[in-house]
Order: C-alpha cells, then sequence, then structure tokens
C-alpha cells in the first residue's frame, strides 16, 4: 500500500507543477464571472444561468484535467525510461497501474474541490443561498465517475500508441457516451432487428454517466438524492472502475516494455 | 535598404486594420439591408452583434433560447431530443391567455421506468413537473422564482428581433409575477421598434397599461391601433391571427364597460362574436348589458331627472 501511495504522491506533485489546471481554472473563472456581470432587466438575482454555465465548464475542464494528466502516466514513464528504476526498486506492475490510477484520481479529485469552492463562493454570494449537502453530494458523485474515467484512460494508454491519441479518443469516447448512453434505449425502439438488439446491448454494456451528473438537480434546486441511490451508483462506478484496471493491468502485464 | 523592425510592421498593419474596420463598419449595415426597425431608431442594424457574427443562422438559435427558457420554468424537467415534444411551451401559456396546462404532455413524458438503469437514473435527474412561477421543484418562491427564465428571452429577443412570443412572454412575467412594469413596458417597446406593425404586442403593451398603471385613455388608443394594425393584414395573417383579434375586441369591450360606455362596448364584444370560438358566452355577456341598459337607472342623477 505504501508503495502505490509514493507512487500517487508524485503524480499528484506533476499537477500543480503542469499548467492544465491553472489555464482551465482561469477560463472557467473568467467566463464564469462575465457572465455573473451581465445584468438582466434590472433583476439582481437571476443565477441559474451562472450555476449551469459553471457547472458545465467544470465538468468539461474536470474531463480534460483528468483525461490529459492519466493519459501520459505509463507513456512518459516509458519514454523516459524511469519504468525501468521503477520496477526494479521492487515494484510489481500491478503496483505501478494502482499507483498512478490512485495519483490521478487523487489529483483529479483535488482539482474537483477547487473549481468547486469557486462555484460555491460565487453562486452563494449571489443568491445567499448555501445547500452544502447537495454540493457535496454532486462533488462525491463527480469525483467517483472521475474514478471511472482515470481507469477507462489507463487503459487507453497502454492500447494506443501515443498520450495524444489516448487524449482524443478517450474524449471523443467520453463525450459520446455521455451524451448517448441515456437514450440508447429510447433510440433502440426505432429501429430495425438486429439493429434494436445491437443498440439494447450497447445501452447496457456502456457506463451511465447520467448516474454522476447532478448539474440539472443543483441548477433547478431539487434537493439531495438519496443516499441508497448514490451507494448503488458508487457501486456501479467501482464495478467498471475495476473492470478498466483489471484489463489495465493484464495489458500492461505483457508489454514489452524495452521496444 | 535599412531593415524595418517586424514590430513597426505590426504597428502598421494594425493602423491599416482599423483604418478599413472604420470605413466599413457604418457601411455593412446598408449591406445587409438593415431593417426598418433599425433605421427607425437611428442605429445600424451592425449593432447588433450576433447579426454580424451569425447572419440569418442566428434565428435558429433563437428558438433553442426560447425552449431554454421553457426548461428553466419546468426547472429542468423536460424531454430530451430523444423523447416525445409538447407542441406548446408552457411558458408561453400566461402570455396568451391559457390558464395552466392540466393537459400537458409533461407530466408523464418519462413514463414508467424501461428497466432498472433507468429506474436508478432518474434519481439524479429532474423527475417532477413543476413550474417555476408556482416556487419550482424546491416550491419555494423565494428561492426559485420565474425571472431565472428572462436571460434566454433576451438572448432569443437578441437572436431573432422578430420573434414577437419572446416580446409578449417576457413582459408577462416582468409585470405580473416579478412586478417590474416599467421592464416590460421597456421590452415591449423594444419588440414593437423592430416590429412597428405587430399587433400582438400592441395589445401586449395595452394590457400592461390597464392592468397595472390602470390608465383606460392609453390602453384603449393602444389597443385600438393593434386593431387598426390587424385589419391591415392579408387575409391569411388575419386568420392565423384570429385570437389576438378576439382578444384585443373582448377587452376593449370589457375596457368599454367597466367605463360605463355600454353601448361601445357591445359594439365590441359584438365585434369578437365574430371571430371568437365561443361566441355564445359573448352573446351572455351582450345580453347582460343589455339588461343593465334597460333596468330604469338608479344613480343620483338620473334619479333626480
Amino acid at each position: 500500500m505504501k508503495t502505490i501511495f509514493a507512487i500517487a504522491g508524485v503524480v499528484i506533485k506533476e499537477l500543480y507543477r503542469r499548467k492544465d489546471f491553472y489555464v482551465l481554472f482561469a477560463l472557467t473563472a473568467l467566463i464564469t464571472l462575465a457572465a455573473a456581470a451581465v445584468h438582466f432587466f434590472h433583476e439582481p438575482n437571476i443565477i441559474r444561468y451562472v450555476k449551469d454555465l459553471c457547472l458545465l465548464l467544470i465538468w468539461i475542464a474536470a474531463w480534460i484535467i483528468t483525461i490529459a494528466t492519466t493519459a501520459r502516466q505509463i507513456p512518459m514513464e516509458r519514454e523516459s525510461r524511469t519504468i525501468f528504476p521503477l520496477l526494479a526498486k521492487p515494484v510489481t506492475r500491478g503496483q505501478v497501474v494502482l499507483g498512478k490510477f490512485f495519483g490521478c484520481w487523487l489529483a483529479s479529485g483535488l482539482a474537483l474541490v477547487i473549481f468547486y469552492l469557486f462555484f460555491i463562493v460565487v453562486t452563494g454570494s449571489r443568491e445567499h443561498y448555501w445547500p452544502l449537502l447537495e454540493y457535496f453530494q454532486a462533488i462525491l458523485l463527480q469525483w467517483i465517475m472521475l474514478g471511472m474515467l482515470t481507469a477507462m484512460t489507463l487503459l487507453g494508454s497502454i492500447i494506443f500508441a501515443a498520450p495524444s491519441s489516448t487524449v482524443t479518443i478517450v474524449l471523443i469516447a467520453i463525450f459520446s457516451i455521455w451524451f448517448l448512453s441515456p437514450h440508447l434505449n429510447v433510440v433502440a425502439l426505432h429501429n430495425p432487428e438486429p439493429m434494436r438488439d445491437i443498440l439494447y446491448a450497447a445501452y447496457f454494456i456502456l457506463p451511465h454517466l447520467e448516474f454522476f451528473d447532478l448539474r440539472e438537480r443543483l441548477v433547478g434546486d431539487w434537493g439531495l438524492v438519496p443516499w441508497s441511490a448514490c451507494g448503488l451508483a458508487a457501486l456501479y462506478a467501482a464495478a467498471y472502475t475495476g473492470l478498466f484496471l483489471l484489463l489495465t493491468w493484464l495489458g500492461f502485464r505483457r508489454q514489452n516494455l524495452s521496444t | 535598404m535599412k531593415k524595418v523592425s517586424p514590430g513597426y510592421w505590426l504597428a502598421l498593419l494594425l493602423a491599416a486594420c482599423f483604418t478599413l474596420a472604420t470605413l466599413f463598419v457604418p457601411r455593412a449595415g446598408w449591406w445587409n439591408n438593415a431593417p426598418d426597425a433599425a433605421h427607425w431608431n437611428g442605429r445600424s442594424a451592425s449593432d447588433n452583434a450576433f447579426r454580424m457574427l451569425l447572419g440569418d443562422g442566428r434565428k435558429l438559435f433563437a428558438n433553442e433560447f426560447f425552449t431554454m427558457a421553457d426548461v428553466y420554468f419546468h426547472s429542468g424537467y423536460y424531454p430530451s431530443m430523444f423523447d416525445a415534444h409538447e407542441s406548446e411551451l408552457d411558458v408561453a401559456a400566461g402570455a396568451q391567455g391559457k390558464a395552466g396546462d392540466s393537459d400537458s404532455t409533461s407530466d408523464d413524458f418519462l413514463g414508467p421506468p424501461k428497466n432498472w438503469i433507468d429506474a436508478l437514473g432518474r434519481n439524479f435527474k429532474p423527475n417532477k413537473h413543476t413550474h417555476l412561477d408556482a416556487g419550482g421543484a424546491s416550491g419555494n418562491l423565494k428561492t426559485s422564482s420565474v425571472e431565472e427564465i428572462l436571460p434566454w428571452l433576451k438572448l432569443s429577443a437578441e437572436m431573432d428581433p422578430q420573434k414577437i412570443e419572446t416580446y409578449t412572454v417576457g413582459a408577462y412575467f416582468l409585470r405580473t409575477s416579478l412586478h417590474q412594469p416599467n421592464q416590460a413596458e421597456e421590452f415591449l417597446r423594444e419588440g414593437l421598434r423592430n416590429n412597428p406593425r405587430n399587433c400582438e404586442i400592441l395589445f401586449a403593451l395595452g394590457r400592461l397599461y390597464y392592468d397595472n398603471y390602470h390608465d383606460s385613455n392609453r390602453a384603449r388608443n393602444v389597443w385600438l391601433l393593434a386593431l387598426k394594425k390587424w385589419n391591415a393584414l392579408d387575409a391569411k395573417s388575419k386568420a392565423d391571427e384570429k385570437l389576438v383579434s378576439e382578444e384585443i375586441t373582448v377587452n376593449l369591450g370589457n375596457l368599454e364597460r367597466a367605463a360605463g360606455n355600454d353601448a361601445q362596448a357591445i359594439h365590441w364584444l359584438e365585434a369578437a362574436q365574430k371571430v371568437s370560438p365561443a361566441p355564445a358566452a359573448l352573446q351572455k355577456q351582450i345580453d347582460e348589458i343589455k339588461a343593465k341598459m334597460a333596468e330604469p337607472s338608479s344613480s343620483p342623477t338620473n334619479s333626480a331627472r
């Protein structure tokens, strides 16, 4: 466990050395503050469009930070040949995978907390309403989802040749899953066989990111989600995360590192 | 030849760009066929940044933004592009004089959960049909107010200044729920500047004068002007705007009735009967006024006579 967290610590340090987070945070802050500065019909309490915009930017920024951070971990270790002294410690390949996973996941969690702090301060100062438990639920579920995304990106990083291609492919995949997977069952109904069965299978196989997206509930003040539902969503994410990590470990175990 | 620094070249290029911009921008409005309203307002059409950037394509966004106002009106409980949609948006119901939406399909557009994923997913989405003017999802009017739809209506108006519904719906909520008649009047006047021949906006302006400012004279004048504009429409447009004509004449009839001009009231209600889908209800009102006219007057002046 110590080894895993030592590797994770290095990844977290890497996050604050790189510019990705700062640039994305500055962009999010700038766009949100600019949107909040606009007044409509002299109504000072209008806030939901700002919340909506800020949460969307946080989602996109969190994806980019997580994917960009994770995608380069193993390829960079190989390219700079630091993987060899690391594996000679002795550290197993499974520990490397787990260490990289926890590092990236914790780093994305830290970034997420900073983004949400900004969000809470901006919206709370405008509407003077602080539903902290709802915000905690939203952060927690989004972080759990980022764990799934981290594992998926790690798997991509050992399949695809370069970090850039991993980032592009995983981003496209995650956007498609986010947009389509909740509706595939409805789309399936309007298709003839065998397309219907294929779409239904995809509906059940693809991860459902809508379980972790509380943006609409936060914007519309819908209150807390039942904790039992949150628990089920966490189990669902844990299953996918475990599966992706297992596949990553299997792939990484067979990989020839010297080429 | 002396070598010139790239910085000077850059400064020269920027100066040239600025000069060309000052030359072309005032002309660009005329190239884009500035609408009547822009001329009337003394501004070039290029003043609207969206028009400059998107051209006529911005009208596509206007519909989307108007729908977003309806999404916010329902606090996010709204069919996606994959679900069945309503033909009429609830957010416009009040401005069109329709009460509630008891026959709305929004109530159950989701239907029963189709599988366990669907059932679990509904916990994380808005899952109840509510309206912002009744407090939204929390039922608390202090935290959930209808003002939240206004940015989308404003954007919709910016994108398509000819979309009449935007002005009437925005003004309706500003003057009723938000008690901001001044802002409502300003928004309607903006609509009128962009659509000087529109009878719906004039009708909404008349309602504002009558209901909020209690200024019967201005309301009467504006409604008469609205009726004049309606009469100037071609046959097809008249058929499309039949409801507006009915609303104008009925409201004129009620105004005259309240002012004690019973003969005028009957005149307007009879005019309304010609376009109304329910003339019997209007006939009842006419009969009531006639009966009142036939009664011996009980006012002190007439009693003295």
